[in-house]
Formats: structure tokens, sequence, C-alpha cells
């Protein structure tokens, strides 16, 4: 059984990986975007205070980025959550 | 409310707009053309006697009884196979008729028993109520002719009988097989008076023949030759009540009819939306676990896994419980709290767990079921569409050209839907089946796929992506659509991407196995052959790359302009109940209901000022994280409403492992289910037929479930979490769920249109229901799409870290059959087991060939996760390399062998691919001894505190 933090890297690995073919920066900022959106603060902090150098490139420069720039802003790629025309924050409908 | 049968026009409606006016008794009567004449009297208040036709098959002809006389014709034809004409005048009631249908109706009585009194039918029998109807009397010719008289009833069928001495052979159950179920285990043998229904050949009865045990043929019997033992037991209904499957994602409604407290049969409602008039044997039949003996009634806690459980008063359960809650509150903050929504409860039920977890415990760690199954789609059709859904009705399919068929099993696992798509492609359209197994669909009775595709599993990203290219490099793509409804520069980055040689089939087949010639022609196919419609499955989002298959289906969709009409569209076919729905009610950490992200300040505002409360502004922790945080010590308690994560969730070890760290683990359910045996307070559940609610459907259609007994564990489940909320001083004051679905409404502009009363006044309404779409929306997509643009987004095909290798050599993977649900507690239950005892390991002849293995072997089923032993079942509906089996039964525990891998987007699990071994074996492993004796152990409940008998 793996221990949280090998699980934590798998994850923001399997991230990287799949926003790869974006080009490296645009795909740091999809990966550190997607974190953003989706972890809990202690995968977050567990995942800054990791050595890094265990992770792939896009994957280490999407957590440094997050961990000292904070959030790059809703990426156009595939985590761009839908601000509908007019709706606004629309649900869905 | 008195019983009254559901009311029968005869034919089926016509789909025609063109309208015709005759005249019926003397009076005008208007209807669209290609009605028939039975039906245009029926629909106008008059009453043709019938027998053999009945409204949702085609009329057949053969009894002669619907004899009506029309001004101008020869004869008397039958007005259920003759079609309105402008100007025809009808008579439907003459001297002349009413002689002609005496004499049918005497012959059809001098076979009959003559046992009205003390048959099962009595009032209930379209013979009986004809034969008065007509005015029978007397039968000139006596009884004691030839007869049918002493044939031998077939009980085999757990529920329902064929007593074949009071069949009239109007072939009104064959049809039904055939035309609505598809099945065609019926036929008539013989002809004139020795002709007899039959199921399959000659030894066959009804269990061993093809039947599935849907029901159709026990519905359409106009006499008490096939009819449901529970009205044999029981007696006729007095009354029914409108209301909703709860198994799986069809959503089927049905009339529970009932007597006193105590329901008599389920039966599928006409003018349900989803199915149409139809069930499967889920529905219409395995509601027995609602009152099985292992139901748990009494609350139940106790300190330690290992103490037996202690019955104890709801009071004293939800004291204790919130008292623990508070406890670990104050010490490790709120964060070391969450909760866990069930796709099986109601929308309302769903609603006021997370508005729990989210507003009393002060946390996002909230989660779904839905995680483990369709969580891919929502973010897949979030991020290409801007909406967590499907985008048609069930009824499109009936303008469908070519269905795709993706990682589905539909006649096992969705099959009133299954039954429909049958119909359509009888009708002619044209089938693409991609999946690892020949799925029944791939050739059954009269359907053919034109192409099959198995893939390797694991593989669906590739092949779509290679489908994608053969479209776009072919010239095959909808431009016209695709500028007008979509991103314009996405499209192009993304057919550079699908373009590029590497995409290609030839490049792929080595990956995917799949003949590269096979997947052009269906590429052609699905973008040339007419409307397009997508269909898919678990076998789509249980993989690594779950999100990015849906979003490749997306794509698929729209660069053929397959979207925003009938007959198109991109289809999940869901598992659960009310998958749907509990996602659309804010299950997801990350989300308020509606999907509107929890970062959102001014939508959390909104709930805030609602609510009274602060809101944590930060996403929670999936249900593996909070396992994960467990084992850390970071997370504490846990309320688990309506859901098995021991048995449904990956990696059982981890689960367990994660379950035992926590200090307090809830668990709200009809059984001691398997995650109970690591729980500390128990909460029984009440089932859908003892409250009120809603569930949604696959289509998004938001539908009634009603009480019709009341909840014998002593409280609906909406009730028992306003308990425990208001045991923490939360102060909720709801006195029906019409009052949670009028917050829901309040605070989520997709359902800003919805109450309880205009529910029950429509009987169902597809969301979004709100001033744009009052009445609902059947085809979402129609004019653009909700996000705007609909977005292309690249999908690399990453393949999976779980690989095969010398000690891993096969490919296993995971689904389910048509008799049992999901982790089989309710369908385990019911007689549904005569069909499926067990969990089978199917394996392909070479593969078993080279392990000395046959049908019927014990097995040992490795990965390298953990193992487990079941029987084999030896098939070439699997490909050689690959072993497939289904979760039903907990003492298979499949789930101990399947990894921890999981979507990228949003770590829905791998379950599709496990590299596995499999070897002979004598038994069970030794997990599996371990766990049954814990599980044994789990389950003691102190005698001493058992009420007394
Ligand atoms: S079993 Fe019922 S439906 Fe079938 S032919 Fe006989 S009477 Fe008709
Ligand atoms: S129960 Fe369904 S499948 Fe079985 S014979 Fe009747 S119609 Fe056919
Ligand atoms: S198809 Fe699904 S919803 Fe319909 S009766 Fe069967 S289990 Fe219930
Ligand atoms: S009902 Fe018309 S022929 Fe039987």
């Amino acid at each position: 059984m793996s221990s949280t933090i090998e699980t934590l890297r798998r994850m923001a690995g399997d991230i990287a990986r799949n926003f790869e073919a974006m080009g490296h920066d645009q795909a740091v900022l999809a990966t550190a975007d997607h974190i953003y959106q989706f972890w809990d603060p202690r995968m977050k902090a567990m995942i800054f205070a990791d050595d890094h150098s265990k992770l792939i490139p896009i994957a280490r420069d999407a957590i440094e980025h997050l961990a000292e720039k904070g959030h790059p802003g809703s990426q156009t790629r595939a985590t761009k959550w839908n601000d509908v025309d007019g709706v606004g924050r629309s649900d869905a409908g | 409310m008195g019983y009254e049968r559901q009311k029968d026009f005869g034919t089926p409606e016509s789909r025609s707009t063109e309208q015709v006016t005759l005249t019926i008794d003397g009076r005008d009567v208007t209807v669209p053309a290609g009605t028939s004449v039975m039906r245009a009297a029926s629909e106008s208040g008059g009453k043709i006697p019938k027998l053999c036709a009945t409204d949702n098959m085609k009329s057949f002809g053969s009894c002669r009884l619907c004899l009506v006389e029309i001004e101008g014709a020869k004869g008397t034809p039958a007005s259920c196979t003759t079609p309105v004409a402008p100007g025809m005048v009808v008579h439907t009631q003459t001297p002349r008729l009413e002689k002609l249908r005496k004499g049918v109706m005497e012959l059809y009585i001098s076979d009959h028993p003559l046992d009205c009194l003390t048959c099962s039918a009595n009032n209930d029998c379209e013979l009986q109520e004809e034969a008065a109807n007509v005015g029978l009397r007397d039968v000139r010719f006596g009884y004691d002719g030839d007869n049918h008289l002493a044939l031998a009833t077939d009980h085999s069928n757990p529920y329902f009988d064929f007593d074949p001495s009071k069949c009239i052979v109007c072939s009104r159950c064959v049809r039904a097989c055939d035309e609505v179920q598809g099945t065609f285990a019926l036929t008539i043998d013989g002809r004139g008076f020795a002709s007899m229904v039959s199921a399959g050949q000659d030894e066959d009865n009804f269990l061993s023949s093809e039947c599935v045990s849907c029901g159709a043929c026990v519905q359409a019997c106009p006499t008490a030759t096939l009819r449901e033992k529970s009205v044999k037991a029981i007696g006729l209904p007095e009354r029914a009540v409108v209301t909703t499957c709860a198994y799986c994602g069809v959503g089927c409604t049905f009339r529970a009819e009932m007597r006193g407290e105590q329901l008599v049969r389920m039966m599928p409602w006409k003018d349900g939306k989803a199915n149409r008039g139809h069930s499967c044997v889920k529905g219409r039949f395995a509601y027995g676990y609602a009152n099985h003996k292992d139901r748990i009634l009494n609350p139940m806690i106790r300190e330690s896994i290992d103490q037996p459980w202690r019955e104890v008063s709801w009071e004293e359960a939800l004291s204790h419980t919130a008292s623990k809650l508070k406890a670990i509150k104050a010490e490790h903050g709120p964060a070391a709290l969450g909760g866990i929504t069930s796709s099986r409860c109601t929308n309302e039920e769903t609603y006021l767990v997370q508005k729990l977890v989210r507003a009393v415990f002060g946390t996002n760690n909230v989660d779904t079921c839905a995680r483990v199954c369709h969580s891919p789609t929502g973010y897949g059709l979030k991020t290409t569409f801007g909406t967590s859904a499907g985008t048609q009705d069930f009824d499109s399919v009936m303008d469908a050209d070519v269905m795709m068929v993706i990682g589905a099993n539909p006649t096992d696992a969705h099959p009133v839907f299954a039954s429909r798509m049958k119909r359509r492609l009888r009708q002619g359209a044209k089938l693409i089946v991609i999946d690892p197994r020949r799925i029944d669909l791939v050739r059954s009775a009269h359907i053919e796929a034109a192409h099959h595709l198995p893939l390797q599993p694991g593989t669906n990203v590739a092949v779509l992506t290679s489908l994608a290219h053969v479209i776009v490099t072919e010239g095959l793509a909808n431009e016209d659509f695709i500028r007008a409804r979509c991103d314009w520069d996405e499209y192009q980055d993304w057919a550079r991407f699908v373009s590029d040689e590497k995409h290609s089939p030839e490049f792929l087949e080595a990956v995917t196995r799949v003949p590269a010639e096979d997947v052009r022609k269906a590429a052609r196919l699905y973008a040339t052959g007419g409307n397009g419609a997508i269909y898919y499955g678990l076998g789509v989002t249980e993989h690594s790359q779950g999100s990015s298959a849906v979003i490749a289906i997306a794509n698929l969709a729209m660069c053929t302009g397959n979207i925003g009409r009938p007959g198109v569209g991109v289809n999940p076919l869901r598992g659960q109940n009310n998958v749907q729905g509990s996602c659309d009610m804010g299950s997801f950490p990350h989300e308020l209901p509606g999907y509107r992200h929890i970062h959102d300040h001014e939508v959390r505002a909104l709930f805030e000022k609602d609510w009274g409360v602060a809101l944590d502004p930060e996403p929670g922790l999936r249900i593996n994280n909070m396992l994960d945080a467990a084992c850390d010590g970071t997370f504490k308690a846990v309320y688990i409403q309506g859901e098995d994560i021991l048995q449904s969730d990956p990696n059982t070890k981890h689960v367990s492992a994660g379950l035992e760290a926590m200090e307090l683990v809830i668990v709200h359910d009809l059984f001691l289910n398997e995650t109970a045996n690591y729980a500390h307070v128990f909460l029984p559940g009440s089932t859908f037929l003892e409250k009120d609610g809603t569930f949604t459907n696959a289509e998004r259609r938001i539908q009634p479930v009603r009480q019709v007994m009341e909840p014998a564990n002593g409280y609906a489940d909406w009730e028992v979490t306003q308990l425990l909320a208001n045991a923490l001083d939360a102060g909720w004051s709801y006195t029906h769920p019409s009052e949670i679905i009028d917050e829901i409404a309040r605070l989520t502009p997709s359902f800003s249109g919805l109450n309880w009363d205009k529910l029950l006044e429509v009987g169902s309404v597809q969301w979004p229901i709100n001033e744009a779409h009052p009445e609902g929306s059947p085809v979402m997509h129609v004019e653009g799409f909700v996000r705007g643009k609909g977005k292309f987004v690249v999908t690399e095909y990453v393949p999976t870290d779980e690989k095969t290798g010398p000690r891993y050599p096969l490919l296993l993977t995971t689904g389910r059959i048509l008799s049992q649900y999901n982790v089989g507690a309710q369908t385990r239950r019911t007689a549904n087991v005569m069909w499926h005892e067990e969990d089978l390991l199917e394996m392909h002849p070479a593969d078993a060939e080279n392990r000395g293995l046959k049908t019927g072997d014990w097995a040992r089923l490795a990965s390298r996760t953990g193992e487990t032993t079941l029987r084999t079942l030896v098939t070439d509906r699997v490909a050689p390399g690959v072993v497939y089996t289904t979760f039903h039964h907990p003492s298979t525990q499949a789930n101990v062998v399947t990894t921890d891998f999981s979507d990228w987007a949003t770590n829905c699990p791998e379950y599709k691919v496990t590299a596995v071994q499999v070897m002979p074996s004598n038994g069970p492993s030794e997990w599996q001894e371990e766990y049954t004796e814990l599980s044994e152990r789990s389950r003691r409940i102190d005698p001493a505190m058992e009420p007394a008998e």
C-alpha cells in the first residue's frame, strides 16, 4: 500500500502527463490550476513540503508555481469552469 | 384512491402530424392519420371489445372480437387492424356484431376453466370482462369438447407462474417479448387447436429458457395464464401509487400496487417517460429486500469494532454520535470530519447530507459514490459542453441512425433502455460497439452490430482519437457546425493533434489490438450515417484516462455535428438510480449544488446567507484521500449514508485500513453492509417505498419517489440526517421533502422552476427547469452550448501505469449482470440469486487451457494488490489475454485485487484494468477466510440487548 505522499506524487504526475500535449509552460499552469481547484489544503501543504525532485518537470514546476506565486488563474484549457456567456457562474443550466 | 387498471387504447399512438376526421357511433372524432379505428373509438370515450390487442405493441388481428361495421365496406373488419380514413362512418355496436362477438367468445370460454371465483385474476381478467361486455350467458357447445384444462402449471420462475390451461393463445405475451423486450424467448408452437405458448425448446421451462424475467409478457397477458406469484399470495391490489425504481439510472416509473400496507406488485407505469411502460427483473420483481429479515430496524452503537453491537434508542444513538462528533471536532478541527452521500438515496436526502457536512460539520469533506463511477463524466462534459450531464432524453434513441456504444453493457446494466435501443436497431439503425467483451448487443435476436471493436482494456482514448483521426483526415468533419457552434481556433489545434500520423488507426493498432480497417469503417459510419448517438458507461470512466475518454467522446460528437437535436448526442448511462441527482446536489468536495465551485465567493455568499453560517472556501477531500488522511491521523470521523465503500471501492485493504484508523464511523443503511464491519454507530435506513422525495435519472429527469408504507425503522433517511444535524444544534425544521426541494430551487438556477406539486402534476421533468426552460429540457445545447462555444480539448493517450508483465500477464476487467445490482446488498436478498449465485471469472479458452482450467474450477486471481478465488467460466466472449468478473458478492471481494490507480482528473478508480495472474486453486484464499471470520465477528448483536420475541 502506498503512503499518502506517494499517492499525491502520483496524482500530480498523472495530471501533468495528461496536460503535457499543451507544451511545457501551458501544462504547468493547467496542472497548477487543477491542483488548486481540486485538492484539499492538507494535500497541497503536504506536496508543497515534499522533495520535488521526485516529480516529473511539469508537476514540479506546477507545484512550485502554486506554492510560490499562488493560483495562476483559471486556465483556458480543460480547467476553465464555465462562466457561461451572460449567465455568470451558471450551474450547468 | 381505488384500484383501476391502467387505460389501454388497444393499439399504439400514431406519430403522424396529419389529422383525420371520421364518425364513430354518430360522433365526430379527429385523430392523427395512421391511428386504428379501435384507438380512435377508445380515445373518444368508446370501448370496442378486444382480446389480442394492447397499446404497447402492433395490432395482430387474431381474436376477431373487435369487429366493427364500416359504411360502404364489405364484411366486418377488425377495428384493431383497420386504420382510420377521412369521412369513414363506423358502427361499433349492432345486432350483427353482437351475435358475431358472442360466437367468438363462446369458443374461447368453452376451452377455459370456469374457476373464476377462485382464480387469482378474478375481477382483473380481460377475458372475464369482455365475456360480460359481449353479454355471454351460456356456451352452446358445452364444456366437454377437447380442451387444454389438464395442462400443468410452470412454476419455475421465482416471480410468476405460467398456467397454460388458461391460455387463449392471443400471442400478446409472444409479441411483448419480441417487440417490447426484444428477447424473443416465447413462441407459439403447433397450429390450430394444438397451438400453445412455449418458452424456448421442448425441454425448457421459463427459468431455463432465454427469458430474462422482465415481466412484459405477464403484464400483457389478458388472462391468469401468466401471473405474478405475489398476486396469488396476497390478492388483488386496492390502490396504486406512481413511484420510481430505486435500482438503476434508467429510472423506470412504476405503479406500486398496494393492498393495505402490503406491496402486491410493481407494475410499470405506461405514462412513465423513461420506461414507457416497460421494466426489468430488478424493478419489477426484486423488491423483497425491503422487508428481508436481515434488515436492521434499531439504531446500534459500540465503542470499538471488536465488540458486539448494542441496540439503543434513537435518542441515545443520536446523542452519543453527536457528542463524539463534537469532541473530535473540538480536538482535531472540522477538517477531521466528513460525509459520503449516496446515489441510492433521494435528491433531498443527498442535499441534506452535504448541507450537514458543509454547514454543520463545517468542512467540505463530502464525496459520493459517483466518485467511483461517473465523476469523469462530470469533469469531461463540463469542460467541453459546460454541463455535467448527458445531452438527450431516452426517446431520442428512436431518431438515431447510428448508435455507438462504448464501455457499456446496456442489456445487463440498463435493460429497459436496451430494449428501446434494440427496437430502434430492428428498425434498421446501425450499431458500433467498442468494448473488450462481446456484449450481448453485438449479436442477439435480429440484431448484429455493424462493427465491434474489441479493444485492449485501457486503450479507449487511443481508439477514440484514432476515430477522430479518420474523421478529420478523410474530410468527414462537419465544419459548418464547428464554425457556428465551437471555438474554431481550439478546433484547429485539436484537428492538428488528431491528424498526426501517430494517432492513425494503423499506428495505434499495436496498442489497441483493433484492426485499423475496422476503426476506419466505424469512423466513416458514425460521421456519415445520419444521426449519430453515443452511449457510454463505466467502461469509459473507470480508467486512469476516464476524463480524457469522456472529453474524446465529446470531441467526436462536436466534430461531426452530432449535438443539439433528437437522435444524436453524448449519453452517459448512469449506474445507480440517482447518480445524476447526487452529483447535481453538491456531493463533490469542490462544488456546491448545481456544480458551482466552492471558491466562488458569490455563490458561497448565497448559501451562507440562506444557511446562516460561514462556509469553508477550500475544497474538501475525496473518498480515497479521506482514507489516506485517516491513515495519517488527520481524518477521524465519517458519516456514510447508503453506500458500502468497503465492497465497492478499489483496493479493499486500503479501504479497511482507512476505516479502521478512524475514531467514529457512522453507517446509515438498510443492512449491516461490509463497511459496517468497521463502524461504531449504525443508523437504520429506510427503503424507497417508505419515503417521499425525488430521483434524477440518466436523462436528467427528476421523478417523484412516493411513500407507500411507514418506515419500518421509524424514520425516512432525510429525517435521520435532520435528527443528527439537530443533535449537533443545527436547528433544522423540515417537515417534508417538498421544503427541501424549495430550498434547492431557491439556491440553484437550473432547478429554480421546480416544486413538488408541479412534479406530481406533470409526472417528471428534465432539468434545467427555470425561467428559460419552464417545462424542462429534453435535449440540451440546442441553440448553443451551455458554456457558450463548444470546447475541443486535446486528449493525449497516457497509458496506465498498470502494466502486464511475466508475473501478471492477463488484464482483468469488471462489470455487472442483469439480475444483480452493484454490491448486491439488495438483489442478493431476493430470488434474483437464482440467476447469479456467485461471481465467476470469465476466461478465453486458450488462456484457460494454458492453465489447465475448466468451467467450474476454482481459480486463484492475483494482482500486485491482492488475491482472491472464484470459479472459472470458459468463454470466447472475452479476448485472449483478458479476464472478466462481476463484483456482486462480498465473498468474492473482486476489489481485493483492484489497484489504487485512478483517473488523472477525478480519481475515479481504474476498476477496468488490473494486471493479474490466474492459477488453479483448491478454494477460498487466506484473505477470504480471514474476512469471513471478521465479518461474522463484527456482525454480532449483543443477545442481552435483543428485544424479547
Ligand atoms: S399466455 Fe396470456 S398473453 Fe400469452 S397467449 Fe396465452 S393468454 Fe395470451
Ligand atoms: S418475462 Fe420478459 S423475457 Fe421472459 S418471456 Fe416474458 S417478456 Fe420474454
Ligand atoms: S431498468 Fe433500471 S430503473 Fe428500470 S426497472 Fe430495471 S433496474 Fe429499475
Ligand atoms: S383485438 Fe382486434 S382482432 Fe383481437
